[in-house]
């Protein structure tokens, strides 16, 4: 049967159809469907772990049991894996094992752009890249097999086009796997140095092995154009925009397996034509090789540099000097950045801080929103759970200065990816840091997903749920108390009294996200133009549904959800 | 056949991905080859949002970029006017007149610009203007404008109907099924 698959559901598609039993993962965009989707087939345990470390350690674990395993992950949250990654590398599998990680070209909805392919070179673990769904499947199935031959994790390399792309792929039925033997083998997965000094020679003599492989395997394609002038090297989904752009004036090498490079295959390729192009988004990887095995007559970054995507009127562009025409309005287009949906319960909580004059030590989630107008109420933002842990270095470098003045702001999801341990360190080392988690009870950025605090799992199944206030007191906070972002008056003097305090103290902001299906909403309210006196007191919160027109608020009925903080902001009475 | 690219275009929350996958159906049921391009995370929360939907033989790139869309169908008025670069010489611009305030004008830092169904038309574009609002709230929601606007493009698409409802069966949860093939026909019968 044929279907139009997004590529993350035909990668699920693929660790379904390979036998595949533990999935472990933590969500982020562009990778969270693969596990959404892998979850819906009955054959396979899905999960989702607290972060991607545990998320890959879970996945060896099922590997060396004997399960095919997998953990799916963005680019930053391979950083958090690379412990468990490049051990991994180390002791190899026995079922085999399979990572996906999602590159974000362009930084569609991330923090940083940075390349995974470097993950894959510094731990010697080998790396495919699919171009389209149909790949996606392909690859996937194809991993797990070379995972067990070759005795390494496997990763998929996919990018936010590639995962959120969708295209035909042909089901086939899965492959229903027994578990391998397990046998206790402490030479291959015990990693002290006596054997991981035994494995690294394995390691190297396996990269040697895979390059062989790189050289034949059908993961990587020559396609010649009797019309070609010139050649391209390419991968993953920049595969497309050359196709795409040059059609048949070009021959094209695609390489589907990125690490290990092939050596014989590229100078064969190149040998055929005066120029080559190497189109790589992202860093010059692929380029960088090509001139260390003497391959000269290659040009690439220097065309096309290192940032975001390359599309095809990039490469029509600079290859062929063509550009299509188009038209446009002499109007300035006011920019839609995304915004904090009305009835959002982080709006509150922000509005308080920004009156306040607060800095604020941000983290990653739905609430960086918070750094955009009019709120403007995030200093800064760097990586998961550094809130917390920024917060404290802030206020250890400024001391009693910034700590009536300083506070964090980390979502529900986020504390329990790698915000708790910045928390203990707090406690620990005695920092008077005010914390605030912002519990919306779901990792509401990456569309909805289930946490450790929700109480149901990946599946929906009813789930032990961590008690935020305990776990605060356990770690050693003695003043933890929880406010409701929708009653700005009482959050506004919990930031204050817990600021003035003279230590640590964790204020759970608690509200349901508004857009999770349970929550019941009060009808949306009304402006009286009569009372309305045009002070915009309202228009300061940031709140999607309300706008001016002839001087007066006005509330969309369609977005409102009657939260109603723009009731209590405002000073006259006039929203009913 | 050369491959064709529509652009659905709106703002986050309003339902592109669903008129997408709809699309899609249609055209992988007529056999073509399909790719649709979706755009998550970070640019939903009211942001605004684009999908691409492109057909034909054999299509490569799930991207389309200025000048290249054969047609642009758009839940809201300022995204028409935003993605107009993209429309393709004599292609077609299917857009609500809805009209949703993005935050830079709700703050006041900028200006919601007038007459942009006129603007558009004189700018040379082949434009139908719906109010899908008025006619989804007819069909019992607000929230199948998405559903009104791919009637108004069925109507212009030389596809069977039947294609279109079982591509709305594949996509529509069952209990909302009623509401949409009505919102469906709305939008196929507006003016």
């Amino acid at each position: 049967m044929k279907k139009l698959m997004l590529g993350n559901e035909a990668f699920a598609r693929g660790l379904y159809e390979a036998g595949c039993r533990v999935v472990s993962s933590y969500p982020g965009t562009p990778s969270t469907e693969i596990t959404e989707e892998v979850a819906k087939y009955d054959e396979v345990y899905a999960e989702w772990a607290p972060n991607e470390k545990v998320a890959m350690e879970t996945a060896l674990g099922a590997s060396i049991a004997g399960a095919r395993s997998f953990c799916g992950m963005k680019h930053v949250g391979l950083n958090v894996a690379a412990d468990p990654l490049y051990t991994a590398g180390y002791t190899g599998v026995n079922a085999g094992m399979v990572i996906a990680v999602a590159d974000d070209q362009g930084m569609h909805s991330s923090q940083n752009e940075q390349d995974s392919r470097h993950h894959a070179i510094a731990s010697k673990v080998p790396m495919l890249e699919p171009s389209d769904s149909t790949e996606c499947k392909e690859f996937v199935k194809l991993a797990f097999e070379l995972s067990e031959k070759y005795d390494a994790p496997f990763i998929v390399r996919m990018s936010t086009r590639v995962a959120h792309s969708q295209s035909i792929v042909e089901m086939e039925d899965r492959n229903e796997l027994p578990l391998k033997d397990y046998e206790k083998t402490p030479s291959k997965f015990v990693m002290m140095p006596a054997y991981a000094k035994g494995r690294h020679v394995f390691v190297e003599e396996r990269t040697k092995k895979l390059r062989e492989y790189a050289e034949t395997t059908p993961l990587n394609r020559v396609e010649i154009s009797d019309k070609a002038e010139f050649g391209v090297i390419t991968n993953g989904a920049a595969y497309q925009y050359v196709k795409e752009a040059l059609g048949d004036k070009a021959s094209v090498l695609k390489l589907g397996m990125v690490n290990p490079l092939p050596v014989k295959l590229i100078q064969n390729f190149a040998a055929k034509y005066q120029q080559v192009y190497v189109i790589e988004e992202l860093d010059g990887i692929i380029e960088e090789h090509c001139r260390n095995i003497g391959v000269n007559n290659v040009k690439g970054k220097e065309i096309f540099g290192y940032i975001g995507e390359l599309p095809q009127s990039v490469i029509a562009e600079k290859l062929l000097g063509e550009k299509k025409d188009f038209v446009s309005l002499d109007d300035e287009i006011p920019v839609r950045p995304p915004v904090m949906c009305a009835g959002c319960p982080h709006r509150g909580l922000f509005y308080c801080l920004k009156k306040l004059g607060v800095t604020v030590s941000g983290d990653i989630g739905c609430y960086t929103l918070g750094a955009a107008a009019p709120l403007n109420a995030i200093d800064t933002t760097i990586c998961m759970g550094a809130s917390i842990s920024g917060l404290h270095g802030f206020n250890k470098a400024r001391g009693a200065e910034s700590e009536h003045k300083t506070v964090a702001v980390i979502g529900d999801s986020t504390f329990m990816h790698s915000g708790m341990t910045g928390l203990v360190n707090i406690a620990y080392n005695n920092s008077n840091s005010t914390v605030i988690i912002l519990d919306n009870s779901i990792t509401g950025m990456t569309g909805h997903q289930q946490n450790p605090t929700t109480g149901k799992n990946l599946k929906g199944d009813p789930a032990a749920a961590v008690n935020l206030e305990e776990l605060c007191k356990a770690i050693g906070i003695k003043r933890v108390r929880v406010t409701d972002p929708y009653k700005l008056a009482e959050t506004e003097a919990a930031i204050k009294e817990e600021l003035a305090a003279d230590e640590a103290s964790v204020i759970i902001s608690r509200r349901p996200c508004a857009l999770l299906k349970y929550v019941k909403h009060n009808p949306p309210v009304k402006v009286n133009t009569d009372k309305c006196v045009g002070c915009k007191m309202c228009m300061k919160l940031g709140c999607p549904a309300i706008s001016m027109r002839d001087s007066k608020a006005v509330v969309d009925h369609t977005l409102c959800v009657g939260c109603g903080i723009c009731q209590e902001q405002c000073k006259v009475g006039a929203i009913e | 056949m050369e491959t064709k690219s529509i652009m659905i275009v709106g703002v986050g929350g309003q339902g592109s991905l669903l008129a997408s996958r709809l699309l899609g159906n249609v055209l992988l049921a007529q056999g073509y080859d399909v790719k649709v391009s979706e755009v998550h995370g970070m640019s939903q929360r009211g942001g605004s949002v684009v999908t691409y939907v492109k057909y034909g033989d054999k299509v490569y790139s799930p991207v389309i970029e200025k000048g290249e869309a054969d047609a642009v169908i758009s839940f809201e008025l300022l995204e028409a006017a935003r993605c107009l670069p993209y429309l393709k010489k004599g292609g077609k611009l299917i857009t609500s007149t809805q009209q949703i305030d993005p935050m830079p004008v709700i703050t006041g830092a900028a200006k919601y610009p007038e007459d942009l169904v006129e603007k558009l038309r004189a700018a040379g574009a082949e434009i139908v203007a719906v109010d899908a609002l008025a006619l989804a709230e007819q069909a019992g929601t607000a929230k199948a404008s998405n559903v009104v606007l791919m009637g108004v493009l069925a109507s212009r698409m030389d596809y069977p109907d039947e294609l279109w409802q079982k591509a709305l069966e594949q996509c529509v949860p069952p209990k909302f099924l009623d509401l949409n093939r009505k919102a469906f026909e709305l939008g196929k019968n507006a003016k």
